[in-house]
């Protein structure tokens, strides 16, 4: 059973390659990323209130540090395998360290469809892997990295981490998290029918706009060769197991290992490429953007996370 | 009415450099800055502006011909190499000199 909302991104994708002159405002897309980022948030606080905080911990522990290993497992494929630049391959890899709330919420609404319950708390592991897979992968290139000529320039951690932290993925999860907290279900009531009731329509067309933005992107594949293709699909595969394995291991339901092995999986497209942009500008951003949005980011929503659910099922049987 | 003559600065750059070029030309003597967001192609491919890493922008300021080549010169070696950007200067006159 296909979620109706992967059919938005595929009439994106289609409305990009035939040259429509479709064109979504860009001041709609910040709203709709904003409402997207709040109801989840939000979603997740009200219920998030009711739990012990030390059915929390493990997997949010366990959450930072598989947001960090990512970068250190696929560095050496990137490398190895790929002979990519450092610089190319600590930026890749910190893009699949980091995570795309889009992915995260197309694999909610499919756990909803299917009746599936998740954790309250896996709004808030989102938040965590935003940043530790960004800062290893910036630490990878600035250490293994030689500058072309002359020293390096000093890398100002300040904005950089200022950038992460208050970007608004993580302001308006946490602050999403935090307000449905503390409002609790009752107070939140009155902006239900705009935050739950549409949140699904929103999507869609969020999903759609997707689209055009990849569609755009496919012609970048091409100049990205074979091997990134092949790694835009391995590498959701191989690391989504990863997830799905870990949030097995800390507890996690059958939804919540999903939604985990879908967090391991997907690569971030809006921290981690600004992020990168800053710290590493020698790194190509057409390669990394390239397979994150034009392979891996299309993978998921339609393949991917139906098979994370498949990898949850296996792991509780 | 008079005028006196000043540089008007075009950079045209990604997003991502926003900050740092507000910080530079800061720093190098310029008393404001006008930024819009723009979009556009060119070597490094087209920037459609449709999402976060896509966007990029138009800064101008305006001031005295030597602040322009420092700035010019300063964003030409940080940043040119590896990002997308384009600049040009162009003569203006304003009214208030005091103000640039």
């Amino acid at each position: 059973m296909t979620d109706a909302v992967v059919l938005f991104f595929v009439l994106g994708v289609v409305a990009r390659l035939a040259k429509s002159d479709l064109r979504l405002p860009e001041a709609l897309y910040e709203t709709l990323s904003i409402f997207l980022l709040l109801a989840i948030g939000l979603k997740g606080g009200v219920e998030l209130a009711k739990q012990p905080i030390a059915s929390v911990l493990p997997p949010a522990i366990a959450a930072i540090f598989l947001g960090a290993t990512i970068p250190l497992l696929l560095y050496p494929v990137l490398r190895g395998l790929g002979r990519l630049a450092v610089v190319d391959a600590a930026s890749i890899a910190a893009h699949y360290g980091s995570v795309s709330v889009v992915t995260f919420a197309v694999a909610v609404s499919l756990l909803a469809q299917r009746g599936i319950a998740s954790e309250p708390h896996m709004p808030l592991l989102v938040a965590l892997m935003e940043a530790p897979g960004i800062v290893v992968g910036i630490v990878l290139a600035r250490v293994l990295g030689r500058p072309a000529s002359g020293p390096r320039s000093p890398l100002r951690w300040g904005p950089l981490v200022h950038e992460v932290l208050f970007g608004k993925s993580v302001l308006l999860l946490l602050g999403g998290l935090v307000i449905g907290a503390v409002a609790g279900p009752q107070a939140l009531s009155p902006i239900e029918p705009l935050f739950f009731g549409l949140f699904k329509g929103v999507l869609a067309l969020f999903l759609l706009e997707m689209g055009l933005v990849v569609g755009a992107r496919l012609g970048d594949i091409r100049r990205a060769g074979a091997f990134l293709v092949a790694f835009g699909l391995g590498a959701p595969l191989v690391l989504g197991l990863l997830g799905a394995i870990v949030g097995h291991l800390t507890g996690l339901s059958l939804g919540g290992t999903a939604l985990m092995a879908t967090l391991a999986a997907s690569a971030s497209y809006i921290a981690a490429p600004t992020a990168m942009r800053i710290a590493v500008p020698e790194a190509s951003p057409a390669l990394s953007i390239g397979v994150v949005l034009g392979v891996t980011f299309p993978f998921n929503i339609t393949f991917g996370i139906p098979l994370y659910l498949q990898y949850a099922r296996w792991l509780g049987s | 009415m008079q005028t006196h003559a000043k540089k008007l600065l075009v950079i045209i750059a990604e997003a991502a450099l926003e900050k740092p070029l507000i910080r530079d030309a800061r720093q190098f003597g310029a008393h404001g800055y006008t930024i819009t967001e723009v979009r556009g192609g060119g070597e490094r491919g087209d920037r459609e502006a449709q999402w976060e890493a896509d966007r990029s922008i138009e800064m101008k300021v305006i001031v005295d011909s030597a602040v322009a080549e420092r700035l010019a010169n300063h964003v030409l070696e940080a940043y040119a190499p590896h990002y997308a950007v384009t600049l040009f200067t162009n003569d203006v006159g304003v009214f208030r000199a005091e103000k640039f």
